[in-house]
């Protein structure tokens, strides 16, 4: 069992490579054999990874798994999953079949639609798996080009424009960081990933072009990571290619985006930004806090004036993403303890609410909400589900989002208690915007002639929702399932940054006196 | 003395003596119903000499009184001439052919060239140094107006050659200022000669010799005639300029700048940083306004040209050994794109517009597929090759006390991105419409999809970029030391 992280690695890679080579025609039993095997290949892919799961150790805080063989550079290709990453490594392989059902409607192109999601299933779990700098740098922009074709090919009206901004805001975030991980194998001479936790960067204050730069090499480095993390998460302001990507991707695509490509840059800023430049965090630090607070208050007030249902749940991702990078610079264990449930959570609750859209999208053809109304009529499992996940996405003690947003509430509490009352507003405003939501398009009384024969959620919506549905509660009345794994790695983590930033407080201290 | 100096310089004399004998041989018999057998035996004889020079050469040997230098470095560069010269000639044959352009004269001028330029990476003297350039200019003047009825062949064939006569021009000033102050033309002199005393005539000359490199590396400022030549020049000529000469211009500038100036790496540095940041950020920005595909890759392959400068800038092995990568990698890459450039057909006649591309996907799935790899990789995106070879010149850089060199790389390549991704827009998502309406030939074909595969997958642990990283750092600490 020594390779199993990158057997469910590259699984869903082999499966793409069948597609491709052994699938002839585009005829409807041809499209609908793709639509099976990539079924099966991620199906297969979450059954293998919860050996992954079930053989964990979570009293053990370092990395489990771990594989390594000599590649370019006298790099190592290494892999390992920790306390915080085998979970998002679960969320990938849970949510891809679900995915991939949610797509089943699909007519274009079929087979090409599969492999991209299937090669996108690869690269995401890479980059939870990669224990060296150059892989995960590998992973995490190859992933730009699955979803740009995904964008592209299978988007909406307006989605050349959308593919381009995504393509591109991403890109040029991830350029900065790859001249920082230039430095740091410069500077450590090594870019195996917990080499470079213990390694040591340079924090001395110098300045450059005139402007002193506190915590040195860190602090620039930091800020380099910052830039293809926060452009990722995305954060208030870099956050405007996301409402443009979301509304033109196709459904699934924008399931996939909100739940699982968005947490890459939380996972990103707990893998690098905290333990490798804790000086650099230490000194940037509030400016995240007080970004995170703005988004959550800006975006949710966004998030109520728009017209366009997708959009609308774009703006709320980027609110509840604010709440996971509070968590995170709040460096306590709650704080990031939340942040990382909030992830989680969020995986499931905006992959949910997204295929809520796409189920009356795929009726209606359109996401405008003043095209619906009353749909409870007609609908009622429907409403039903639509209403369990936006009490979900509010943060409704009993489902998984309340514990989230309580944890890293608790966490900023103790650090700054004016962001946690600015935070805290964003909770009632979350409220104001999805339940709105909810009424404009499910209650009152169904008058749109249009509407009047939609037919309600059919067993494959039904079966795809279920699973969906159970996580959230679950998870909702019994944390400890995520917590307990969680837990040890960030202790260890919080426990290290702490010893780091307060030798650079003593050194300060020092040079002060 | 004199055989072993022979023994040494023994594939280029081959090359010339196969390339002048088959010249007399078809002249005077068969003429132009010799070309494609002779394409064939051409490629087939570069292929030859490149094993041999890879099993055979050995260590560090120098001929007639340290003009000739035959060590790691000439050979890694030879080996990656040659091969990419054989595999352009046989990818040109069917184009060539249907066009009525296939002349016997054309595979024998390349081979020519490819002397001039095996005798460029090899030299040890600025004598020596100026006898490949000018072979090899000289060769590639005449290929590039091959369509003598057409006036932008023609044009082009000229532009360079006026252009081109002006480089030679400023590279022949450099050496005499050089020869002058340093009293020889050799470059382990030169190098002597600066150990003592830096004279601001020598400096004149290595300015001027380093303007000339860049007209034929083709980097910015000195880029203004690619654009034209590689538009007006027929595809496969195209192709073959777009890598093998770009290969020897580069070891050659690597070449001067380490065994005859390398004393003065901070005298240089500046002029090479400042020829790559302008390479990178015009290459990036002037290529998205063309429609052309020819043009386009005109100005990317400047802006290539920058970042190996960037690895030349750096001035260590390491530099070298990024910037030789960088070139094998930007080979591959151009000749799996010139392939596809090479299959674009419409009527049977050949088209450049980018707009001819318009859904590819949908009429030749698997050679868009080539060409979506192919353009992420130019532009530098994981896990295509491209991104390796940008990796390697950047950590160099950044290893040398360039940081800022590799940032502005970096953001060059964002801007660069952006005209790769509108190719694959048109190839993916583009109009319905009626574009290109053929099929690649077989040769072509298979170049594509080697390329493709080796640019898509050579990075896997286990093929290593196949071994090519030791036997860089062997050929660039040969160079540097």
């Amino acid at each position: 069992m020594g390779n199993l992280l990158s057997l469910t690695t590259f699984i869903p890679l082999l499966g793409a490579a069948i597609l491709a080579l052994f699938l002839r025609g585009d005829d409807e039993a041809a499209q609908r054999n793709a639509k099976w095997v990539a079924l099966v290949v991620t199906g297969a892919t979450f059954l293998v990874s919860l050996f992954i799961l079930f053989a964990f150790d979570p009293s053990d805080p370092g990395f489990q798994f771990v594989e390594e063989r000599p590649w370019l550079l006298g790099l190592q290709y290494k892999m390992g999953v920790d306390g915080i990453s085998v979970l998002f490594v679960m969320l990938t392989t849970f949510l891809m079949p679900l995915v991939i059902a949610a797509c089943w409607d699909v007519k274009t192109r079929v087979k090409e639609y599969m492999i991209a999601f299937l090669i996108l299933e690869t690269l995401m779990l890479g980059v939870f798996m990669a224990l060296d700098l150059v892989l995960f740098y590998l992973f995490f922009e190859a992933g730009l080009i699955p979803m740009f074709l995904i964008i592209g090919i299978w988007g909406g009206k307006d989605r050349i424009y959308a593919s381009f901004k995504f393509f591109l805001y991403t890109f040029l975030g991830s350029v900065l960081m790859l001249v920082a991980m230039v430095a740091m194998f410069t500077d450590a001479g090594t870019t195996d990933i917990p080499a470079l936790m213990a390694h040591e960067f340079g924090s001395e204050s110098f300045s450059l072009l005139g402007i002193q730069i506190i915590g040195g090499a860190q602090t620039l480095m930091w800020i380099a990571f910052f830039a293809s993390f926060a452009v990722k998460m995305p954060m208030w302001p870099v956050h405007t290619w996301l409402p443009d990507a979301h509304v033109q991707a196709p459904t699934a695509g924008s399931v996939v985006l909100a739940a699982i490509l968005l947490k890459m840059g939380g996972y990103g800023f707990l893998r690098f930004s905290l333990p490798m430049f804790p000086v650099g965090s230490e000194v940037m630090g509030p400016l995240v806090l007080w970004l995170s607070a703005i988004a959550i208050v800006y975006t949710s007030l966004v998030a109520l004036v728009q017209q366009d249902m997708k959009k609308l749940i774009a703006y709320s991702s980027v609110a509840h993403m604010g709440y996971v990078t509070m968590g995170i610079f709040a460096v306590n264990q709650q704080g990031i303890d939340g942040a990382i449930f909030q992830m989680i959570s969020h995986g499931f609750i905006s992959g949910a609410l997204f295929l809520c859209v796409g189920v009356i999208y795929d009726r209606m053809h359109t996401r405008e909400i003043d095209a619906y109304g009353g749909l409870v009529n007609r609908m009622p499992a429907y409403a039903l589900i639509f209403m369990f996940f936006t009490m979900a996405n509010v943060g409704l003690p009993g489902t998984s989002g309340f514990v989230g947003e309580f944890l890293t509430l608790m966490g900023i509490f103790q650090v700054n208690t004016w962001i946690a009352v600015f935070a805290t507003s964003g909770v009632i405003l979350s409220a104001a915007y999805a339940l709105w939501l909810y009424r404009r398009v499910v209650m009152g009384d169904l008058i749109k002639e249009s509407l009047k024969t939609i037919s309600d959620m059919t067993t494959r919506e039904r079966a795809i929702f279920a699973p969906l549905v159970v996580m959230t509660l679950l998870l909702g009345v019994y944390p400890a399932l995520v917590l307990d794994i969680i837990g040890p790695s960030v202790s260890a983590l919080v426990g290290q940054y702490d010893i780091a930033t307060a030798a650079f407080e003593a050194a300060n201290q020092v040079a002060s006196n | 003395m004199i055989s072993a100096d022979i023994q040494t310089v023994l594939p280029e004399i081959l090359l010339s003596l196969y390339a002048m004998g088959a010249l007399m041989a078809a002249v005077y018999t068969i003429k132009d119903g010799a070309a494609a057998l002779l394409t064939w035996v051409t490629a087939g004889v570069f292929v030859l000499l490149a094993v041999w020079i890879g099993i055979n050469g050995d260590g560090t040997t120098t001929a007639f009184g340290g003009m000739f230098v035959e060590d790691a470095f000439a050979r890694f560069a030879k080996i990656i001439i040659l091969l990419s010269a054989a595999i352009v000639l046989l990818m040109s044959e069917g184009y060539m052919a249907r066009r009525n352009l296939l002349r016997f004269e054309y595979p024998l001028l390349v081979a020519l060239a490819v002397v001039g330029m095996m005798v460029m990476v090899s030299a040890g003297d600025l004598m020596a140094l100026y006898m490949g350039l000018e072979l090899q200019s000289l060769s590639l003047y005449v290929v590039a107006s091959l369509r003598r009825d057409s006036a932008k062949s023609t044009e082009a064939g000229l532009k360079y050659f006026v252009l081109g006569a002006l480089s030679s021009g400023l590279l022949l000033y450099g050496a005499s200022l050089t020869y002058g102050f340093a009293g020889t033309t050799l470059f382990s002199g030169i190098i002597d000669a600066l150990q003592d005393d830096v004279s601001l005539g020598l400096l004149f000359g290595l300015v001027f010799l380093l303007a000339g490199f860049a007209f034929k590396v083709s980097a910015a400022p000195f880029h203004m005639w690619t654009p034209d030549v590689y538009e007006g020049s027929p595809t496969p000529v195209t192709a073959f300029f777009a890598t093998a000469p770009k290969v020897a211009a580069m070891a050659l500038f690597a070449r001067v700048v380490h065994d005859a100036f390398g004393g003065i790496v901070g005298e240089w540095q500046q002029i090479v940083a400042f020829l790559a940041v302008v390479s990178m950020f015009l290459g990036a920005i002037a290529a998205i306004g063309q429609r052309d595909i020819k043009r386009l890759m005109a100005y990317s392959s400047i802006a290539h040209m920058g970042f190996a400068l960037m690895g030349l800038a750096a001035g260590t092995a390491l530099g070298v050994q990024a910037m030789l990568i960088y070139m094998a990698i930007y080979v591959t890459m151009n000749i799996g794109t010139f392939a596809l450039i090479l299959s674009m057909e419409k009527d049977g006649r050949p088209v450049t517009d980018i707009q001819a591309l318009q859904s590819y996907s949908k009429r030749d799935p698997l050679m868009a597929l080539v060409m979506l790899v192919m353009m992420f990789s130019l532009a530098g995106v994981p896990p295509m090759l491209g991104f390796f070879g940008k990796f390697y010149v950047l950590r160099a850089a950044y290893d040398a006390g360039l940081g800022w060199l590799a940032v502005a790389g970096v953001i060059a390549s964002v801007i660069g991105a952006f005209y790769y991704l509108r190719i694959v827009y048109y190839v993916y998502f583009g109009a319905d419409q009626d574009g290109t309406d053929s099929r690649p030939t077989p040769v072509l074909w298979t170049a594509a999809v080697i390329t493709g595969l080796i640019v898509a997958l050579a990075w896997l642990p286990g093929v290593n970029l196949f071994g090519i990283e030791p036997v860089a750092a062997a050929a660039a600490e040969t160079l540097v030391n």
